[in-house]
């Protein structure tokens, strides 16, 4: 057999908010087309360590990175292009945005920031992504309206959809059921089942069932640091390596 | 003595319940009271001011020239030479202040260079407006001798109506939420697509709202421009409304009331008046607009 | 391994245009030079006006001590020129804290007010009309004091003329009221509905919750907000220029007539001939009232500061 592809790989990487280290030196690979799961309790540095990801982190003043990433074997301190790198990592935030613009130019807003302007090219793109997000059926009728005024579970989904709309080949969500109700993370979770087959997915959550329904291998972050990284399987068995782990899946602590 | 388990007796007031809340009614009342006695006389200010201006307001007032010395007549060159000085200096403070704004909200980071700006702009905030007026002086009629002229009280009033520009827009600017910026960071928009696409349609009308005070302060100024370009007197013909060119100086309505009022011998006893009610009511005209743009912003939010 | 998926993927996006990146790169460098301009403007200010205060420093007759400690004002006097300013200076300081005594506690109560005792309704209405009297220009405030407020001061209180230091504090504080309260509203705004709600659940009344919670804990915003109103009632021109009189004297009473330094620079610029030194002396008191103003709002700013950084 032979190793998976590996589509991102972080080396040391160390993340501090002024004086204060958020992340300590984490070191893992994800490979290509996996669903890698991240769990572990709040402030354990996973929305930062997304962040560190589609160098969004640039933004915040008081950020300093060390350590390695690369992606796809690109080290991304180093890309020139950083619009391009965030467009090929989509990333879907805990609390569903829609932006105060019409549904149809929420996901059309990507394509057309690079300057796809053909009508035929984006309309495509907005049918695809709207159905990939299972959204479509319910908005096809009203493309028009505000994404504000959808409900949060559609906003939700509307985010994923707008992540999509660029094409990524990675997909990051973050927390992302939080705030819509069992049904539609259900429908969604669906969806992340089949989107695998195109893309990797990294999922951040903090319902450890999820992590264990959809991953096929999950890291354990806490307080900074990754205790444990291995299969769903044995992460979620009865005796995975350290016994932090196990107390974190069972609900012990955290 | 009372039971202290009765549950009737157990809620009545104390004494020290009751002066409580008698301080409490005292206290409500003398800060309404505060209040009024600084709007009511107000009020009454304004309806004196009105009430003496009367016999000289008229369509004719606003048209006509002064004649006599200026002790009679309208103020026409007065009121087209405000509306020059306003509407140059809202062309060059306006960018400016907008952009500066985008920058202080949008790119700056949090490090000492910046926050040396933002005590600029607070500094420039605090100058007095008769040391801009010196600076509109030094600067711009000799150093740079565009001699006494609109352009030069204009770009004095620019710099000086620049701040409050910059205030409100930033207000405005900030109050697009962070999450939308973030999203559309998130697939791949730079940060002036960010701008150009969410935060300016959605913080326009706060913009727009800051730009108005901005006109409405420009108007009432008069220090600034009195060294610079603002004249006693030009003749004018009625109802010109291209009556000066920008090399020139001009009259201006809040010069022109100073004039009227301190300077001039023998005016007509409701003329400076109806000056000044002119001059008050362009500039409280102007600033209901601006909230009423808001309130109306307000209303129709779209998140 | 989906490698035929993976590179449709990646280019059925084009590439953005040149022209697109470098109008982009141009707005930010223009954006970037906008921002840079308030400290340009600072500087100028000062650049300019110290330039044309300069020469005054090789007069014969200037001497900074006396320029600064002197009550004598005589710029234009042919046999002895005398530049002290003190009387200027005192002239303002005895304007402005006229105006903050009344306007300060006036307010703060409004504030108060405001915040806590009236209805969404109410609140909304007063502070449409705070931000009205905000507008008022100076030359109206002068003009009033001038006419209404000047008649007022003479039938009470019989004074021979009513253009004084009474007057001037009078306007001031109705200029300064405004910018006071809608600070110290802000400051109030600003303690978390918590503490409130905390001090409620113990029994405290509205009174209690205002003198033992809200003041201590907006005490630093209020300062501020009184800082800015001194800044504003320092700084102002046109309104003392016409209500204060012009006696360059340190007055021994509020009926007395007083100039201040700004209602100075404004009276006697236009007389003064370019390139005199009365002309640059008069652009050196300008130099000190930029010093003051800056320093009452530097002060301010450190104030709001410390707020935020708590």
């Amino acid at each position: 057999m032979t190793p998976p592809e590996k589509t991102i790989e972080i080396e040391n990487l160390r993340l501090a908010y002024g004086v204060k280290e958020v992340i300590h030196s984490v070191t893992f690979d994800i490979y290509r087309n996996e669903i890698f799961g991240i769990i572990g309790p709040s402030q354990s540095g996973k929305t930062s360590l997304l962040r560190c990801l589609n160098r969004t982190i640039d933004f915040v003043s008081n950020a300093t990175v060390s350590g390695t990433i690369r992606v796809d074997g690109a080290d991304i301190s180093r890309i020139k292009d950083i619009y391009a790198l965030r467009r090929k990592i989509g990333m879907v935030a805990p609390l569903p945005v829609g932006l105060p613009l019409s549904i149809y130019d929420n996901v059309a807003f990507a394509p057309r920031s690079v300057g796809l302007t053909k009508k035929d090219d984006l309309d495509e793109i907005v049918e695809r992504c709207l159905k990939q997000a299972a959204l479509w059926d319910e908005v096809k009728d009203r493309l028009g309206t505000l994404g504000t005024a959808l409900s949060g579970g559609q906003q939700q989904r509307l985010t994923i959809a707008r992540a999509l709309s660029h094409q990524p080949q990675i997909l990051c969500l973050d927390e992302f059921s939080i705030a819509i109700d069992p049904v539609t993370t259900m429908r969604i979770e669906d969806v992340l089942k089949e989107l695998r087959n195109d893309i990797t997915i990294i999922l951040v959550t903090n319902l450890t069932q999820q992590a264990r329904r959809l991953a096929d291998r999950t890291m354990f972050l806490c307080n900074g640091d990754c205790i444990e990284l291995d299969s769903t399987e044995n992460i979620f068995s009865d005796n995975p390596q350290y016994a932090k782990t196990y107390e974190y899946v069972n609900g012990i602590f955290g | 003595m009372t039971d202290p388990i009765d549950p009737v007796t157990r809620f009545t007031k104390t004494d020290f319940v009751v002066r409580k809340e008698r301080i409490q009614s005292v206290s409500k009342i003398l800060f309404s009271l505060m209040v009024i006695s600084m709007i009511i006389p107000l009020l009454a200010i304004i309806a004196y001011l009105f009430y003496h201006a009367l016999p000289s307001l008229s369509w004719e007032f606003l048209v006509e020239v002064p004649k006599k010395g200026m002790s009679e007549g309208g103020i026409w060159p007065a009121f087209v030479g405000t509306l020059y000085l306003v509407l140059i200096s809202l062309a060059i403070a306006a960018p400016i202040g907008v952009f500066a704004a985008i920058y202080l909200n949008e790119y700056a980071r949090d490090n000492w260079f910046n926050r040396i700006i933002n005590l600029a702009v607070i500094n420039l905030a605090g100058v007095p407006s008769i040391v801009h007026a010196l600076f509109g002086l030094g600067a711009f009629v000799y150093a740079a001798q565009f001699g006494y002229s609109i352009i030069s009280a204009s770009l004095t009033l620019a710099i000086m109506t620049l701040p409050v520009i910059i205030a409100s827009t930033r207000e405005a600017l900030a109050s697009v939420p962070m999450t939308f910026r973030e999203a559309c960071w998130n697939v791949g928009a730079t940060r002036w697509q960010t701008i150009r696409a969410i935060v300016l349609p959605n913080s326009i009308s706060g913009i727009l709202t800051g730009i108005i005070l901005q006109v409405s302060r420009a108007a009432g100024e008069t220090a600034p421009i009195m060294f610079t370009g603002a004249v006693f007197y030009k003749a004018v013909s009625r109802g010109d409304l291209f009556p000066y060119q920008l090399n020139e100086q001009c009259m201006a309505l809040s010069m022109h009331l100073y004039t009227v009022a301190t300077q001039v011998p023998n005016v007509k006893e409701s003329l400076p008046y109806a000056t000044a009610v002119v001059l008050l009511c362009s500039v409280l005209f102007v600033n209901a607009g601006a909230i009423a743009l808001r309130v109306w912003l307000r209303n129709h939010k779209k998140w | 391994m989906n490698d035929t998926a993976d590179s449709t993927l990646k280019n059925t996006l084009p590439q953005r245009q040149f022209l697109s990146i470098a109008m982009e790169n141009l707005l930010e460098l223009i954006i970037r030079l906008s921002g840079i301009s308030a400290i340009i403007f600072v500087l100028a200010i000062f650049f300019f006006v110290f330039r044309e205060a300069l020469p005054i420093f090789f007069s014969d007759h200037f001497d900074l001590a006396k320029f600064l400690f002197n009550t004598q004002w005589y710029p234009t006097s042919e046999v002895n020129v005398r530049y002290g300013t003190f009387a200027l200076t005192f002239g303002s300081i005895s304007v402005t804290f006229l105006a903050m005594i009344i306007a300060v506690p006036f307010g703060l109560g409004s504030a108060i007010f405001i915040s806590e005792f009236c209805g969404p309704k109410m609140k909304e209405s007063l502070k449409i009309i705070i931000e009205l009297l905000a507008a008022i220009p100076s030359v109206v405030w002068g003009f009033i004091g001038l006419t209404v407020m000047s008649r007022i001061i003479v039938s009470l209180t019989g004074a021979p003329v009513g253009v004084n230091l009474l007057n001037g504090g009078l306007i001031l504080a109705l200029m300064s009221v405004p910018i006071i309260v809608s600070i110290s509203e802000d400051a109030l705004k600003a303690v978390p509905d918590s503490y409130r709600e905390a001090a409620l659940a113990l029994g405290a009344t509205k009174w209690q919750i205002i003198y033992r919670v809200l003041l201590p804990s907006a005490k630093n915003g209020l300062l501020a907000a009184v800082l800015l109103g001194i800044g504003r009632a320092v700084g102002e021109t046109m309104a003392v220029l016409m209500a204060t009189g012009h006696a360059v004297q340190i007055p021994h009473g509020p009926l007395d007539s007083v100039r201040t330094l700004t209602a100075n620079i404004a009276a006697e610029l236009g007389e003064a001939s370019a390139g005199s030194d009365h002309y640059h002396v008069l652009f050196l008191t300008g130099i000190l009232l930029f010093i003051i103003t800056f320093a009452v709002n530097l002060t301010a700013d450190l104030v709001i500061r410390g707020i935020r950084r708590k």
